[in-house]
């Protein structure tokens, strides 16, 4: 039939063809990425999938029998003690230990990125570019090491505690080290440039005759950011959001250095599974819900920057 | 059955009399700093092999990378609860290290055990026990007891740090609640599950690395491995290490040679060489931990041969037990308790 449709017209033949050839070469030469891609970033989360499915090995490893237990032990536990089948708190006060943190992680980051972010997005064009390299240095800094120095400032005897021992403000060294608060600081301080990247970059943007516009309209400068800025460069918060709190909440270095590994989140939990729990099915379902929680999420981000541009 | 106990004969008469040239390769897979480099500098000359030492982390990740194959590594240094593992799975090659030359060396205690009956597959590395290292400025009480981490003392109430090793607690968590090794018994898993809820408000943290944070008072007490807590002494002399008389685990690790591996010879070579005294001596005096070869001690440092760490006093040495592999599902109910613990 295309054929028949195509000949009338015998020059527009040689371009179809000519479209046709190039069509394949472009997919031959996207070929080694695409199947790169297909392979190395598909083909591992398929076997973590598959291997969600499966039974125990007795020693590591899995059986190759289909079960659903790794996935209903994630919210359902049988009592060990009386066999009942009941919710899994223990997983769940795990889960919700990650969740709470990473968003206080995000808060923090927010607070502090924004003032930062704006400052920068204020400084004449070529001083930015300045402010914007010091921001990235940590990120020359594995992250390791990065908590370590953290660790080295909380410590009982590190730099922070001598500092107000000396200032006479505490008689005693702060226990900060392995606790939820050293966890948040290290979280706070290693995400932190995430948050003010994406809020600088939507700052930059932001016309600044807005903002003296509100103040002619007679509005304060807390109603000028509430009405005006942050509407405005709300894409900028919830990117920043987003690129804090997915990685947060599957943090594993932080909370098991600055954390004393004393209280599970995530990381650690998927990590036991795989070790010294003996349980892989377990393990892989339970970083197939992290992927999922992180896919809804960045699913609606895109969903609402698209109606964002379409307001436009 | 004959030709290759003739082939280990030979190979023993010509590691003997110096004779054997086995140019070429060794590739060991051994736990991360553990390995003495002058130990395996000394091979290397002796008998003109390139050695590479590559690390692992836990006995799992041995299992996991040496069963999944492809691995090229020679030998593997697993811990005496996972030697009847490795063998039950098919991937040792049964060496007959108790026919070497060398294996006069070992001392009484290693040669007949019960994950490696008459030591057919491997030989000893190093030897250790988990106890509990507490700073007697600290405390000055018993130590010699899992009431340190299992009921702390006053004094030590948030200084208390556990090893996150569960196998390791647990066990001695079980032993505290007067149960035995890999027990089921649901009074005593119970009573083990309130003990360990009710103590860990007490403990400041679950963490590696002891040695560094007890030599420098970050930690003041733990429950930690003797090798660990001698290296901290040695850098802080209030650290002391107590062996739980409920009962403490006792461990091996012990070398052994893969069934695909592809130098044989030098990798029984090399089990010989370490079964020789003055070489075992190299090994401890790396990583901290006893050997037991006979003999070695006198080619030790001298801080180690009266090392209480590693030199297990008489009065307690009953109380220590060789953890087996628990069977799969004791290892469930031990798993949920440990999460209900660290949750």
């Amino acid at each position: 039939m295309s054929a028949v449709e195509i000949s009338p017209a015998a020059g527009t033949d040689q371009e179809a063809r000519a479209e046709a050839a190039r069509t394949r070469r472009n997919w031959l030469l996207s070929l080694p990425a695409v199947i790169l891609l297909l392979f190395a970033a598909s083909g591992p989360l398929v076997i973590v999938l598959i291997y969600s499915f499966l039974t125990p090995g007795d020693y590591s490893g899995v059986k190759w029998i289909p079960t659903f237990d790794a996935w209903t032990s994630i919210l359902f536990s049988r009592d060990i003690f009386d066999d009942t089948l009941r919710l899994a708190d223990a997983h769940l006060t795990i889960f919700w230990r990650s969740a709470s943190l990473s968003l206080l992680t995000t808060l923090i980051t927010f607070l502090l990125g924004f003032p930062t972010a704006y400052f920068i997005a204020t400084r004449p064009p070529r001083q930015r570019g300045l402010w914007l390299f010091l921001i990235t240095i940590p990120f020359w800094t594995n992250l390791l090491i990065r908590t370590f120095a953290i660790m080295e400032v909380i410590r009982n005897e590190g730099l922070l505690n001598k500092l107000l021992m000396m200032t006479g403000l505490i008689s005693e060294p702060l226990q900060i080290l392995y606790s939820d608060t050293a966890v948040l600081i290290g979280m706070a301080y290693v995400y932190l440039p995430l948050m003010v990247l994406p809020l600088y970059a939507a700052l930059e943007r932001f016309d600044f005759r807005l903002v003296e516009a509100g103040y002619d309209l007679y509005a304060g400068r807390w109603m000028v950011l509430r009405k005006v800025i942050l509407p405005l460069v709300k894409p900028g918060i919830v990117a920043g959001s987003i690129l804090v709190f997915m990685p947060s909440l599957g943090a594993y270095v932080t909370p098991r250095v600055l954390g004393g590994g004393k209280h599970m989140m995530i990381g650690s939990f998927i990590e036991l599974q795989f070790g010294q729990g003996r349980n892989w099915p377990l393990g892989a379902s339970l970083s197939m819900l992290l992927l999922l929680i992180v896919g809804i999420g960045l699913f609606f981000y895109v969903r609402a920057m698209s109606k964002e541009k379409a307001h436009d | 059955m004959r030709s290759p106990t003739l082939l280990i004969a030979a190979g023993a008469l010509l590691a003997a009399t110096g004779l054997a040239h086995a140019e070429g390769e060794l590739n060991i897979f051994n736990w991360g700093d553990y390995t003495s480099p002058e130990l395996i500098k000394k091979f290397e000359e002796k008998y003109d092999v390139k050695v590479t030492v590559t690390d692992y982390d836990s006995n799992t990740t041995a299992l996991t990378k040496v069963s999944a194959g492809g691995h090229g590594f020679d030998i593997v240094v697993p811990s005496a609860n996972y030697v009847p593992i490795f063998v039950g799975e098919g991937l040792l090659l049964e060496a007959r290290p108790d026919q070497m030359e060398n294996f006069k060396n070992v001392s009484k205690r290693w040669r007949d055990v019960p994950w490696d009956p008459g030591r057919h597959y491997t030989v000893p590395w190093q030897w250790g026990t988990t106890g509990v290292a507490v700073n007697k400025t600290a405390y000055s009480g018993n130590v010699n007891t899992s009431a340190i981490f299992m009921d702390p003392p006053e004094e030590l109430v948030g200084k208390v740090n556990v090893i996150p090793e569960m196998s390791d607690v647990m066990a001695m968590a079980v032993w505290y609640a007067g149960g035995g090794v890999c027990t089921q018994d649901k009074t005593v898993l119970k009573k083990v599950r309130d003990l360990l809820v009710a103590a860990k408000p007490k403990w400041m943290s679950m963490d590696y690395g002891m040695s560094d944070k007890l030599s420098n008072n970050d930690v003041l007490a733990s429950v930690n491995w003797s090798g660990s807590t001698f290296r901290a002494r040695l850098n802080n002399p209030d650290v002391v290490y107590g062996y739980p008389q409920e009962g403490y685990p006792v461990w091996m690790d012990s070398v052994a040679i893969l069934k695909d591996a592809k130098n044989v010879d030098n990798a029984k070579l090399f089990m010989n060489f370490i079964m020789e005294p003055e070489n075992a001596a190299m090994i401890s005096a790396f990583a901290r931990y006893a050997n037991g070869i006979d003999g070695s001690q006198e080619f030790m440092p001298e801080n180690m041969r009266t090392a209480p760490e590693v030199n297990v006093p008489e009065e307690f040495a009953a109380a220590g037990q060789f953890l087996p592999t628990c069977p799969p599902a004791v290892q469930k109910m031990y798993t949920a308790i440990w999460t209900e613990v660290m949750k």
